[in-house]
C-alpha cells in the first residue's frame, strides 16, 4: 500500500467513522465480559453466601444459574459483536475499498 | 521427505504393535495398577489413527507451498475453524479434570471452567480480525510488522516456544498416564506413540493434517460428551432440580457442592488467575495461528463465535458430567478401591483417581463400548492439542528465527518449510525425551505457567503494537522479556513449585500465579521503555504506525501479501 494510498484512506471520513464505531464498541464489549466474569469472582471471592442461597425449596442454588449465565453472556456478547460487524462495520470498510480500488 | 513419512508411520506402528503386546504379556501377571487391556478402547483408536494418517497423506499431497503448510492455503471456512480452534483448546485436561474436579468439589468446578471460556471474546474483540488483516503464518508477523525484525521475532519466538515447551510437557506426562491406565500400556511405548503420531501429523501433513485431525476431534468428544450428558439427564427424567437432589443426597460434601467452596481463598490469587487464563487464551501461538488458515477478517470473526459457542457448550456438558458421575458412581463399589472392610472414601478411592471420573461414568451410562469410545476420544483429544503445539513450534524455529532473524529473509520458501518440518521432527523428539524425565514430576503448575507466560509476554507485545502507535522495538522487546522472566520466576518461587516440587519450606512469592504482577511488568515496560527511546528507528516506527493502522483496521494490503 502506497503512501498517497495510506493518508487518502487516514483522511477518510468513513474511515473515521468506522475505527470510531467499531472501536468503541469493542472496548465496550470487553469492558461488559470483563465486569460480569470479574463481577462473579468478586461475589464468590467476598459474598460466597449469595450464591450457596437456595431458590425456592429446591436445593437449586442461586450460583448455577449465575455461572450459566456467565457461560452464556461470553456466547451472545460475540454473536452481538458478529452482528453488527456484518451488518454495519463490512458495508462501511467495502465502501472505503471501493474507493481506492 | 516420502521416505522419512514412512520411517515414522512404520515407528508408530511399531510402538502400538510392542506396546500392546508388552501390555497384553504384562497385564496378564500384573493387573494392579493399569487397566486391563481394553480391546473395544484399542479398536476404536486403531480407527482414528487409521483415518487421521489418511487424511495426513491426503493433507502431504495438498501441501505444496509454504503458505499451504503454514496456514492450509487459508483455505478453511469460518466455521471448520471455529470446530478447529475448540478442539486446539479443549484439551484432556479440561475434559477429565474439570469433570473431575465437579465430581469431587460440585460448583468449584464451573467456576474454573468458566475462567477458560471468558477470553474468547476477548480474542473476537481485540485480535481476532487485526490479527488476520496484518499476519500471514505467526503472530511474530503481526508484533514485528512495523518494528524492527530481529528483536521483535526473536522475542516471540522465544516467547512462543516457552509456552510450547511448558503446554507441551504437561500434555505429554498427562497422555502417558492417561494412555497407561486406559489402555493398559506402558508409560514409556504411550508418550512415544503419541510424540510419533505428532510427528507424523505436522510434519508431512503440515496445517491441512493438523487442522482436520483437530475438526474430528472436536465432532467426537463434542458427540461423545453430548450423549454422557444426554443419558444421565434422561435418568432423572430430563429435572436437573432431581439430579442436583440426588447428588447432594449422595455427596459426602451434601449442600456445600451447590456453593462455592475453597477454590478461591483470597481475592488476589483469584484475579490474578483470572487474568491468565481471560489474556493468556489471547496470547496462546497455536491458538493466534489458527486465524491465519481463514480466508479473511470476516471468517477470523466467524470462527470465534463458532469457537466460543462450542466450547461454551462443551463446559456446561462437563458440568453435567460431572454430576452424573456423583449420582451414578459414587454408591456404586465396583468403581471406588474398596477396603476389606467394604468402607471406602467417596472422592479419593476412585479407581485412578478423581480426573477419571468421564470415564467410568462413560462405562456407567453406555456400557464396555462406549467406554472404549471415551478412551479413544481421549487420546485423540490428546493428539489434536499436541498437533496444534508442536507446529507453533516449528513455525516459529523456521518462520520467525530461521527465515527473519538468521536468514534475513534470504531463504527460498521450499527451504523454510524443509526446515519446519525438521524443527516439527525435533520439538516431537525433545517432547517425548521430557516427557520420559517428567514422568514422575508433579507437572500441574505447567500450563498455568504457559498461561501466565502467553498473558504477560504474547498478549502485551501483540496488543501495544497493534494498538498504541508510541510502541517501539526497544521497549516491546523489554517490556516483553520483562513480562516473560517475571512470570517464570515468580511461578518458579511461588508455593506449587518452590514448595512442593522443590521441597523448601516456606514460598518467596506468595501466589499460584503471578499475571497480575507480571502483566503489569510487561504493560508498563512497553510504554516506559518506548517513551524514553528517542532514537531514529523509534521515529521511523511510529510514524510507520498510519500504514499499519489502516491495514490494520480495513485489511486493505492482506490479500497481496498473501498472494506472493
Amino acid at each position: 500500500m502506497g503512501e498517497d494510498k495510506v493518508s487518502y484512506i487516514r483522511r477518510d471520513p468513513l474511515f473515521r467513522e468506522l475505527v470510531d464505531k467499531r472501536t468503541r464498541f469493542a472496548w465496550q464489549l470487553s469492558a461488559a465480559m470483563l465486569v460480569i466474569y470479574f463481577g462473579f469472582i468478586a461475589i464468590i471471592a467476598f459474598a460466597p453466601k449469595v450464591l450457596a442461597t437456595p431458590i425456592g425449596s429446591g436445593v437449586m442454588t442461586v450460583g448455577i444459574p449465575v455461572g450459566l449465565f456467565v457461560i452464556i453472556s461470553a456466547f451472545v456478547l460475540t454473536g452481538l459483536y458478529v452482528y453488527r460487524a456484518n451488518s454495519e462495520f463490512d458495508p462501511i470498510t467495502r465502501q472505503i475499498m471501493e474507493k481506492v480500488k | 521427505m516420502r521416505a522419512l513419512n514412512g520411517v515414522f508411520i512404520a515407528l508408530a506402528l511399531v510402538a502400538i504393535a510392542g506396546a500392546f503386546g508388552d501390555a497384553l504379556a504384562a497385564g496378564a501377571v500384573e493387573g494392579g495398577g493399569r487397566q486391563a487391556l481394553n480391546i473395544p478402547a484399542i479398536i476404536m483408536f486403531f480407527i482414528f489413527v487409521a483415518a487421521t494418517l489418511g487424511i495426513t497423506k491426503w493433507a502431504a499431497s495438498r501441501t505444496k507451498s509454504a503458505a499451504d503448510f503454514y496456514a492450509a492455503g487459508g483455505g478453511i471456512t469460518g466455521f471448520q475453524n471455529g470446530l478447529a480452534i475448540a478442539g486446539d483448546y479443549m484439551s484432556a485436561a479440561s475434559f477429565l479434570g474439570i469433570s473431575g474436579l465437579v465430581f469431587a468439589t460440585g460448583f468449584d468446578g464451573l467456576i474454573y471452567s468458566v475462567g477458560w471460556l471468558v477470553g474468547w471474546p476477548i480474542v473476537l474483540f481485540l485480535i481476532a480480525e487485526r490479527l488476520r488483516n496484518l499476519g500471514k503464518y505467526t503472530f511474530a508477523d503481526v508484533a514485528a510488522f512495523r518494528l524492527e525484525q530481529t528483536p521483535i521475532r526473536t522475542l516471540a519466538a522465544t516467547g512462543t516456544l516457552t509456552v510450547v515447551a511448558f503446554y507441551l510437557i504437561a500434555q505429554m506426562v498427562g497422555a502417558g498416564k492417561l494412555i497407561e491406565l486406559l489402555f493398559g500400556l506402558p508409560y514409556l511405548y504411550a508418550i512415544i506413540l503419541v510424540g510419533a503420531l505428532m510427528i507424523t501429523y505436522v510434519a508431512f501433513g503440515g496445517m491441512v493434517a493438523t487442522t482436520w485431525v483437530q475438526i474430528i476431534k472436536a465432532c467426537l468428544l463434542l458427540g461423545g460428551a453430548t450423549f454422557m450428558a444426554f443419558m444421565v439427564l434422561a435418568s432423572f427424567g430430563f429435572s436437573t432440580e432431581a439430579m442436583f437432589r440426588a447428588a447432594v443426597d449422595i455427596h459426602p460434601k451434601h449442600d456445600a457442592i451447590m456453593a462455592p467452596g475453597g477454590l478461591v481463598s483470597d481475592p488476589i490469587s483469584a484475579i490474578s488467575l483470572g487474568l491468565a487464563l481471560m489474556f493468556g487464551t489471547a496470547g496462546l501461538p497455536h491458538i493466534l495461528m489458527r486465524f491465519f488458515t481463514v480466508a479473511d477478517a470476516k471468517a477470523a470473526r466467524k470462527s470465534v463465535f463458532y469457537a466460543t459457542g462450542f466450547i461454551g457448550y462443551f463446559y456446561i456438558l462437563t458440568f453435567i458430567i460431572g454430576f452424573g458421575a456423583i449420582t451414578l458412581l459414587m454408591n456404586d463399589p465396583s468403581y471406588f478401591k474398596v477396603a476389606a472392610s467394604g468402607a471406602y472414601n467417596k472422592i479419593t478411592d476412585l479407581i485412578g483417581g478423581t480426573n477419571m471420573a468421564a470415564i467410568h461414568l462413560a462405562n456407567a451410562v453406555g456400557g464396555s463400548l462406549f467406554l472404549g469410545f471415551i478412551s479413544a476420544v481421549a487420546f485423540a483429544t490428546i493428539l489434536a492439542v499436541v498437533a496444534g503445539l508442536t507446529l507453533a513450534g516449528a513455525s516459529a524455529v523456521s518462520h520467525d528465527l530461521y527465515a527473519s532473524v538468521i536468514a534475513k529473509g534470504r531463504v527460498p520458501e521450499d527451504k523454510e518449510v524443509r526446515l519446519s518440518k525438521i524443527s516439527a521432527i525435533g520439538i516431537g523428539i525433545v517432547a517425548i525425551v521430557l516427557g520420559y524425565i517428567f514422568e514422575n514430576q508433579n507437572v500441574a503448575f505447567m500450563v498455568g505457567l504457559a498461561f501466565a507466560v502467553a498473558a504477560s509476554c504474547n498478549f502485551p507485545v501483540l496488543l501495544m503494537s497493534v494498538f498504541w502507535k508510541g510502541t517501539t522495538s526497544r521497549g516491546a522487546l523489554l517490556g516483553g522479556f520483562l513480562g516473560l522472566i517475571a512470570a517464570v520466576v515468580m511461578v518458579v518461587l511461588s508455593p506449587a513449585v518452590w514448595v512442593k516440587t522443590f521441597g523448601f519450606k516456606a514460598a518467596l512469592f506468595p501466589y499460584d500465579n503471578p499475571a497480575l504482577f507480571s502483566m503489569t511488568i510487561a504493560f508498563v515496560g512497553i510504554w516506559l521503555f518506548s517513551r524514553v527511546d528517542a532514537s531514529a528507528r523509534a521515529r521511523a516506527e511510529r510514524d510507520a504506525f498510519e500504514a499499519q493502522y489502516v491495514r490494520s483496521e480495513t485489511g486493505i494490503g492482506a490479500a497481496e501479501a498473501l498472494a506472493h
